[in-house]
């Protein structure tokens, strides 16, 4: 057995009295599409944000490649190779398409201050090379011809696509995705599969995603984990958790 | 001793005057989330137009105070209507608002100093004795007074936020606009009720300040002083905003009797900016994260 | 050329202009609220003043050292108050600056106290004043556009996300606050020389609001803008001169109406270009040689 990408150890979560995230724990390996789904509160969003450091976790260990990122900063996160996307999307609106991907590609930019502020040609240099790079994410997530429009002006489903590239930007070996279908329809959300798919063959990257169309979840998941009021009802693969009585009890509810 | 308990009354008394236009900051910080930085004028017109209505021989005195209060209270309100609420339907951030709201001080100011002249104006004097004496302690009058009203004001007003419907309205919006709204609560009805009360607390504060000394252009600069007497406190927090007045008043009339009053100023800042760094959200202040 | 009266003008909106670009890195790029940066401009007035006068040392070097002193002060007031959020942060700005002005009142034996610091050399002419904005513009521009200003833009437009996507936020708000402090003492620096007389009032509160404004007068997020509020908001009263007494009142009233006119100031989020001006009259000109041809 390959070692973990991400494992969480017994993660706990708390906001006053209310456990959002209760002795949590999971194991994602490499290359692989991990699924983590459940009912609307179950905490799901909270396991991203302690994973990304936007809050600290109050008990357990998270480890990312072995080392232990559970006091991490959010851009320290990013800088280890942790990429995400937000639920209710997080674009930098007045910002143009080709500038929100830049920012993310400035991360490994090589120059200083000195060189920005005299434009020396080292400067010239890594801008072209951010910019080319940046209008290559846009090709790829099929954005490159609305570079110059403002982000905020975009359709939705185009905002998400953004998104999925600004993260891709900044070089992951991890990626999450919180609802990257939501809002989408049925031939949207078959699309978005192909592309999810398409990335991460391309890319060799590691998906760990939140998401709710059961559909999307079944065609792209190697496996998955339920959530239910911040612990863990089922783990596995996506068939096995489908058979799981628990699980159909508390959120599929065999309507599907 | 004696001349500390003087002080500390002295003290507890600019801190109540603070209190009154601090708590008016809190409330309309706790539904908008912008400090209102004209308050300080509205306070400032409200003395303003007591004292017109003094020169008025018909008007009694306590008819002028009454006037002050309601004009006062009816500019805190044309604020709101003319300038804040559009800008809140415009979309725009919150800080055009607090934009807004400084171009309001900076013209009412100036409208001051064009209709009345930058020479000070005196309410007239409410005692011939200007102390009593308990057992040696020299208490002001006008001190007590002011005391006393704040104090009557301030309890009114906590018992309206906690103990009556409309308070509970306040609490509702307060927390999240948008829920009361689709609870039914006529969310510009609250704000702007609040702000015609807030008004009524600044007029009252402009008028007892008028009192204990005079009345100028430049007095709305008053508000700075219980705008920092919020934070303190802890923004959006009533309560908070009173404990921080007075805890400001106690400290500037201290730190002036005992050290130097050139040197008040510099300490109140000083203690603003350390107890941020103790508390980054004032003492009564909730710490509000951002959700992802 | 210039008549003094008409130069005292042009150096006065200069040094304004300089001290606006710093807030406009601060407030128009990054979103975060200072009104204590007269207290910075004061600090690199009288740094400057003083190198000037007690050390002899000579007029650049004095503001070189001015600006300097600004921002490592700032640095450190930073590195305490950055995590404050909104109104908290704005509101520790102040009581600095308001800290400052006592403080220089206070300190009689070095600064003159109230009755100010005078005898400093008259150096800030006309030209000075000019190269010293435009050195100022171009690097606020290069800056504002290399990475550096894209993360700050980044910070503004939605925090949360600019750190998910590796940008050090604390790094980058203080860089920004030291930023337009340097310009300050910049500002104060060359205010100095030029008043040749200076007193602690002059950077009060007003004057920390009076920043504030015009940046958001200009448009946030625009630094031609912040040049235009500053020529609006410095030249305008010039000329209503003789009404000074309403001056102050037409400039409340004015700031009113443009927030609630033109919520993003005069050109919010939108640079002037010379070379789109220049490329949109060719446009015009091509369009018009097609039509003719179609003909």
């Amino acid at each position: 057995m390959s070692e973990a990408i991400l494992e969480m150890q017994n993660v706990e979560k708390r906001f006053g009295g209310v456990r959002a995230i209760d002795q949590f724990s999971l194991k994602v390996e490499p290359g692989m599409i991990y699924g983590l789904i459940g009912p609307n509160g179950a905490g799901k969003t909270t396991i991203f944000n302690t994973i990304t450091g936007i809050y600290q976790a109050d008990g357990g260990r998270i480890l990312f490649q072995g080392n232990d990122i559970t006091k991490i900063e959010p851009h320290e996160a990013a800088r280890l190779g942790i990429a995400r996307t937000f639920q209710n999307i997080r674009l930098f609106g007045n910002l143009s398409v080709k500038t929100n991907v830049m920012i993310s590609c400035n991360m490994h930019s090589k120059y200083h201050l000195g060189d920005a502020l005299l434009r020396t040609p080292r400067y010239r240099e890594a801008t072209k090379e951010t910019e080319a790079r940046a209008m290559e994410f846009l090709d790829i997530v099929g954005l490159a011809d609305k570079g110059e429009e403002r982000a905020s002006s975009l359709p939705y489903g185009h905002q998400r696509k953004l998104e999925i590239a600004r993260a891709m930007a900044t070089d992951p070996k991890l990626l999450l995705l919180d609802e990257p279908a939501a809002g989408m329809n049925a031939d949207e959300s078959v699309e978005l599969v192909e592309f999810i798919r398409e990335l991460k063959k391309r890319f060799d990257i590691t998906i760990l995603m939140i998401e709710h169309h059961m559909d999307v979840v079944t065609n792209l998941c190697d496996a998955c984990t339920v959530l239910n009021f911040g612990k863990t009802l089922a783990t596995g693969t996506v068939e096995e958790i489908k058979k799981n009585p628990e699980v159909i009890a508390a959120y599929l509810g065999g309507d599907e | 001793m004696k001349i500390l308990l003087q002080q500390i009354i002295t003290g507890i008394s600019i801190g109540s005057i603070y209190a009154l236009i601090a708590s008016g900051y809190a409330l309309v910080y706790s539904l908008l989330d912008f400090s209102n930085w004209a308050h300080g004028e509205v306070c400032m017109l409200g003395a303003y137009v007591c004292f017109m209505a003094t020169q008025v021989d018909a008007i009694p005195f306590w008819l002028a105070c009454v006037i002050g209060i309601g004009g006062a209270a009816v500019i805190s309100f044309l604020n709101e209507r003319v300038a804040y609420r559009r800008i809140r339907n415009n979309g725009s951030p919150n800080m055009f608002l607090m934009i807004a709201a400084m171009g309001l001080s900076t013209t009412y100011q100036n409208l001051a100093n064009v209709i009345w002249k930058s020479k000070f104006k005196q309410l007239p004097k409410l005692f011939k004795v200007g102390t009593i004496n308990i057992n040696g302690i020299f208490i002001g009058k006008t001190d007590l007074l002011c005391l006393v009203l704040s104090a009557i004001a301030l309890v009114i007003l906590l018992l309206l936020i906690n103990k009556t419907k409309f308070g509970l309205h306040v609490r509702a919006v307060a927390c999240s606009s948008r829920t009361a709204g689709l609870l039914g609560i006529k969310i510009d009805r609250v704000i702007a009720m609040v702000f015609l009360l807030a008004g009524a607390l600044a007029g009252l504060a402009g008028i007892t300040y008028g009192m204990k000394y005079n009345i100028y252009p430049t007095m709305g600069n008053v508000g700075l002083k219980a705008f920092i007497a919020s934070v303190i406190g802890g923004l959006g927090s009533v309560p908070g905003a009173i404990a921080g007045a007075v805890l400001l008043g106690l400290i500037e009339t201290v730190v002036s009797g005992y050290i130097s009053s050139g040197l008040r100023d510099l300490i109140s800042f000083c203690l603003l900016i350390v107890i941020l760094l103790v508390r980054p959200s004032g003492l009564f202040g909730v710490d509000v994260q951002e959700k992802a | 050329m210039l008549n003094s009266f008409q130069e005292g003008v042009l150096v006065i909106c200069c040094v304004n202009m300089i001290a606006v670009l710093g807030m406009s890195v601060l407030t128009g790029f990054t979103r975060l609220f200072s009104f204590g940066n007269a207290g910075f401009m004061s600090i690199g007035a009288y740094a400057a003043a003083i190198c000037s006068v007690q050390f002899k040392l000579p007029f650049v070097l004095s503001v070189l050292i001015g600006a300097a002193i600004a921002g490592i002060v700032s640095y450190i007031l930073g590195s305490l108050t950055i995590r404050l959020r909104g109104d908290y942060f704005l509101i520790s700005c102040l009581g600095f600056g308001e800290c400052v002005r006592v403080l220089f009142n206070y300190t009689k034996d070095i600064t003159g106290g109230a009755n100010g610091y005078s005898n400093i050399p008259y150096k800030t002419t006309g030209v000075v004043a000019v190269i010293s904005t435009v050195l100022a513009f171009v690097i606020a521009w290069n800056f504002i556009h290399s990475r550096y200003g894209q993360a700050l833009t980044a910070i503004r437009e939605n925090e949360m996300a600019a750190a998910a996507n590796g940008i050090n936020v604390v790094r980058y708000k203080k860089m920004s606050f030291v930023f337009s402090a340097i310009y300050a003492g910049w500002a104060g620096g060359l205010y100095a020389h030029y008043l040749r007389f200076i007193t602690p009032t002059l950077f009060n509160l007003g004057k920390s609001s009076e920043l504030v404004i015009t940046t958001v007068l200009g448009g946030l997020g625009s630094l031609t803008g912040s040049v235009l509020g500053t020529l609006i908001v410095q030249i305008l009263p010039e000329i209503f001169r003789s009404m000074s007494e309403y001056r102050m009142l037409f400039y409340g009233i004015a700031v009113v109406l443009v927030i609630l006119l033109r919520p993003n100031g005069l050109c919010g989020y939108w640079e002037f270009s010379l070379t789109r001006l220049v490329q949109k009259i060719r446009n015009i000109g091509k369009k018009t040689a097609k039509e003719n041809s179609h003909e």
